[in-house]
Parts: structure tokens; C-alpha cells; sequence
């Protein structure tokens, strides 16, 4: 049960050394350019961007593969779902049909249309994923914790979710503690079991976990209380750093693409990009 | 105000609950044998802690746990259903004064009562919510977008009914029943 999971990788390069709350504001700005916009030439800039970005930060394919292959594997079986569920989506967004291919008289035919559609589907991912594990890969834990509060999230939530990093970890741990003990006794969580017994096998690993857990959150927050947690009305983060030149540069430059890439999508009234 | 909300323990709650959150969603998910469908053991673990802790923690661990195990595991967060494990966090939370587990007695009446919010909100969120955000933010085509959200709303529904019910009443038995006492004369 090694799953990888994504986590701080430690590097110099220029993107690390951006503080957390600049990259927290990128990415949301880039989330929301990317959530917006279905404008390919904003997407296809975007994604180039990305790619730039990437290389800059010395982040190396390689670490972020297994998943990246994940995420073909799920956008390949999304894409097939939706050319069954409505293969003729591109037609109603860009109004107009060019057949490339015709099957099964019509319904299924192959347009050009639905075809730049996907593509374009596809191409929103390819824009947030590289930004996203960017933004998990070169972020300190602590110091996203301290970004959140910067940027106005009550200090308390943003300690709940930097507990929940320090946690996870140690979660797992006892996941796979409590699972091989339990295996141990003959109890099978695997494909050889029925499905009905498989649930209930589940819940006698997943019990123990959480009575063990409720137990754990009793004794953190004694332990936080013990040194007076909550009493004021801020806190000082230890891992956060005073803003520098190359964040207000990087902000600018951010804030003016999502003006640009805005404008660009809206200008004429529709999100997509229609070049029938 | 704000003090009285969020009391350490429930910071606490709202942060571990989160980590066993993700744990649950990425490990122990049962599949159906239907591609892409799983019976998710992590949502009869949210109804649970929004029982205990209310209604912001259950929205909170609902928010952050699943905004963490997409972005862990799957690379980014999908934010329309993020925001839905959220709401239904916190709907089902509306019930803890109800259902008032920490008085350790969870009978049939009380049952009744937590599956009926609890398959009301699953409905809501997963049939209605966050197809409905596929489609504003993604623009996937309507049909597609609504099986997937009929199909993951069943499987939740059956899922918090069978493990929720089950891990409240375990929890119920842990805590001490107000008169379970009795004297010895």
C-alpha cells in the first residue's frame, strides 16, 4: 500500500522562493481564469504558461508522473463518456455541423464541432493541472497554513487545515496498522470476497480508525488548550515571510493576465471561442 | 461571537477529521464493479463527525478533507464537488441538537430522523448541486453530468445509511447514558 502522495519537494528556484501568499493568489487567479474561460487561445496560452512556469521551477517531470497518468487514464474515460452521453454537444455550442465521419446515421456522427469541443475540455484541465501541482510541490505546509491567514481566512480554520497536513500522514499509517492487523486475523478486504462482505470487513478496520482518532482530537486539543490556543485575537506565524520585490512583480503580472484573458473571453459575449 | 463557534476542540475536530477524510476517500472505497463508482466509506465517516461536532465542522471537514485528497492524490481539487461535500457536512450537522448523540441514546425514532436528513441533503447535493455546477463551470453536456450525479447520490445515500447508522450507534454505546446508574441498596 506505498501509494505516492503529493507533497513538498524541496528546490532553489525562483518559484520557492516566492512567498506562500503570493503563490495561494496565483493559483486562485489561475484557477479562476481557468474555471471561467473555455476561450481557446486564452487556454492554449495558458497551458504554454504553465509549461514555462514549470521549467522555471525545476520541478522535475519525472516526480509528478504517476499523477500524470492518472489524470490521462480519467480524462481519456471522461472524454469517451462524454462523445456516448452527447456526442453532438460541440454542434449545439458552436451552432454550426461539419461531418467529418458519418456513423449510425446521425446521432453518433463524427463532427468537427464536437471534436474542438473535447479537445478544448481536455486542454481546461491541461491548464489547471500543471498550476495546481505546481502550487502543491513548491508550497512549505506551514507557510500555506500562515498564506491562508494572510489572505483573511480566520487564523483558527487555517490552523484546522494545517493540522489536517500534519495529520495525514500518521492517519495513513494507522490506516495500514489497523488494516494489516486486521488482515492478520483472516478478515479480506480484496476482490476475492463478496461485495456485501467486503463492506463489512471495511467497517471493521475503518471503526477502530476513527475511535482512535476521536481519542486523538480529545488530546490535541487538551494539549492546545494547555498553551492557551484561541486567546488572542491573532497569531504569528513562524514561517511567514515578509513580501519581497519578485512577489509584487509576479502579482502585477498575474492580476494584468486575468484582466487580459477576461476581456479576451467576454469581449464578444461568449465564453467560448468559435472558429466555424 | 466567533470564540463561542469554534471552540479548540472543534478546530481540533475540523482538522483530524479532515486527514481521516482524505485517508478514507483514498484507501478504503469499495468498488461497485461500475467503472468510476465507488462506495465512498468517507462520507458515513462525515455524517458521523457532523453529528458530533455540528454543523461547521461537518461543512468544514467536508470542504477540506475532500479539497486535500483531490489535490494530493488526483493533482487538483474538482471544485463542484468539493463545495457539495461541504454543504452536505453542514446540512447533515443542522441535526446535532436533534439527534443529541452525546447523550448516548440513539434509538429507532432518532435513526429514522438521521436518514431522512441524511438522504434529503445527499439528494440535494449530488442530484441537483453539483451536476448543476458541472455544467455552469465546465460546461460538460447535461445527461452525463446528472447520471453521474444520480449514480454517486445513490451509492452516498446507501452508504451513510448502512456506515453512519452503524458508527453512530458504536458511539452512542461509548458515551455514559444520563440515570444508567443505579443504586445498590
Amino acid at each position: 500500500m506505498a501509494v505516492e502522495m503529493l507533497s513538498y519537494i524541496e528546490r532553489k528556484s525562483p518559484v520557492h522562493r516566492l512567498t506562500g501568499v503570493t503563490k495561494l493568489l496565483c493559483f486562485l487567479i489561475w484557477s479562476t481564469v481557468a474555471m471561467l474561460t473555455y476561450d481557446t487561445r486564452v487556454l492554449l496560452f495558458l497551458f504554454l504558461f504553465s509549461v514555462a512556469i514549470f521549467k522555471v521551477s525545476k520541478i522535475k517531470w519525472k516526480e509528478v508522473a504517476f499523477v500524470l497518468l492518472f489524470i490521462l487514464v480519467f480524462l481519456l474515460i471522461n472524454n469517451l463518456a462524454i462523445y456516448v452521453f452527447s456526442p453532438q454537444e460541440g454542434v449545439k455550442i458552436y451552432g454550426t455541423r461539419h461531418v467529418l465521419l458519418d456513423i449510425g446515421g446521425g446521432r453518433y456522427s463524427l463532427t468537427l464541432e464536437q471534436l474542438f469541443y473535447q479537445f478544448n475540455v481536455t486542454l481546461k484541465y491541461f491548464t489547471v493541472i500543471p498550476a495546481a501541482l505546481l502550487f502543491l510541490v513548491t508550497t512549505n505546509p506551514s507557510e500555506f497554513a500562515a498564506s491562508l491567514n494572510r489572505i483573511g481566512v480566520s487564523y483558527k480554520i487555517a490552523y484546522a487545515v494545517a493540522l489536517a497536513l500534519r495529520y495525514i500522514p500518521d492517519i495513513q499509517r494507522d490506516f495500514r496498522n489497523i488494516s494489516l492487523s486486521q488482515q492478520a486475523r483472516g478478515i479480506d478486504m480484496s476482490r476475492k470476497e463478496k461485495l456485501s462482505k467486503r463492506l463489512k470487513n471495511a467497517a471493521s478496520i475503518i471503526i477502530p480508525l476513527i475511535l482512535s482518532s476521536l481519542d486523538k482530537i480529545e488530546m490535541i486539543s487538551n494539549a492546545m488548550e494547555l498553551r492557551g490556543f484561541g486567546k488572542n485575537k491573532k497569531r504569528t506565524w513562524y514561517r511567514a515571510r515578509p513580501f519581497q520585490k519578485i512577489d509584487i512583480i509576479t502579482l502585477m503580472l498575474f492580476i494584468i493576465m486575468l484582466i487580459v484573458s477576461l476581456y479576451i473571453t467576454f469581449y464578444d459575449g461568449n465564453r467560448f471561442y468559435n472558429p466555424f | 461571537m466567533k470564540r463561542n463557534q469554534l471552540s479548540i476542540k472543534t478546530i481540533v475536530a475540523i482538522g483530524i477529521g479532515a486527514a481521516v477524510f482524505v485517508i478514507l476517500g483514498r484507501f478504503a472505497v469499495i468498488p461497485t464493479g461500475v467503472p468510476n463508482t465507488n462506495f465512498d466509506t468517507s462520507y458515513g465517516f462525515l455524517a458521523l463527525m457532523a453529528i458530533i461536532f455540528g454543523p461547521v465542522a461537518g461543512g468544514l471537514i467536508g470542504l477540506i478533507g475532500h479539497a486535500l485528497k483531490d489535490a494530493i492524490f488526483y493533482g487538483t481539487p474538482w471544485w463542484s464537488w468539493v463545495v457539495v461535500s461541504g454543504l452536505v457536512g453542514f446540512f447533515i450537522g443542522l441535526a446535532t441538537k436533534k439527534i443529541n448523540i452525546e447523550s448516548g441514546i440513539f434509538n429507532v425514532k432518532k435513526i429514522i430522523l438521521f436518514n431522512v436528513v441524511q438522504i434529503i441533503v445527499n439528494a440535494i447535493g449530488w442530484m441537483v448541486i453539483a451536476p448543476t455546477l458541472d455544467v455552469l463551470i465546465y460546461a460538460e453536456p447535461v445527461n452525463k453530468v446528472y447520471l453521474q450525479g444520480i449514480v454517486a447520490g445513490c451509492l452516498n445515500i446507501v452508504t451513510v445509511a448502512v456506515l453512519g447508522t452503524l458508527l453512530l450507534s458504536i458511539y452512542a454505546k461509548s458515551r455514559g447514558q444520563s440515570g444508567s446508574l443505579t443504586k445498590d441498596v
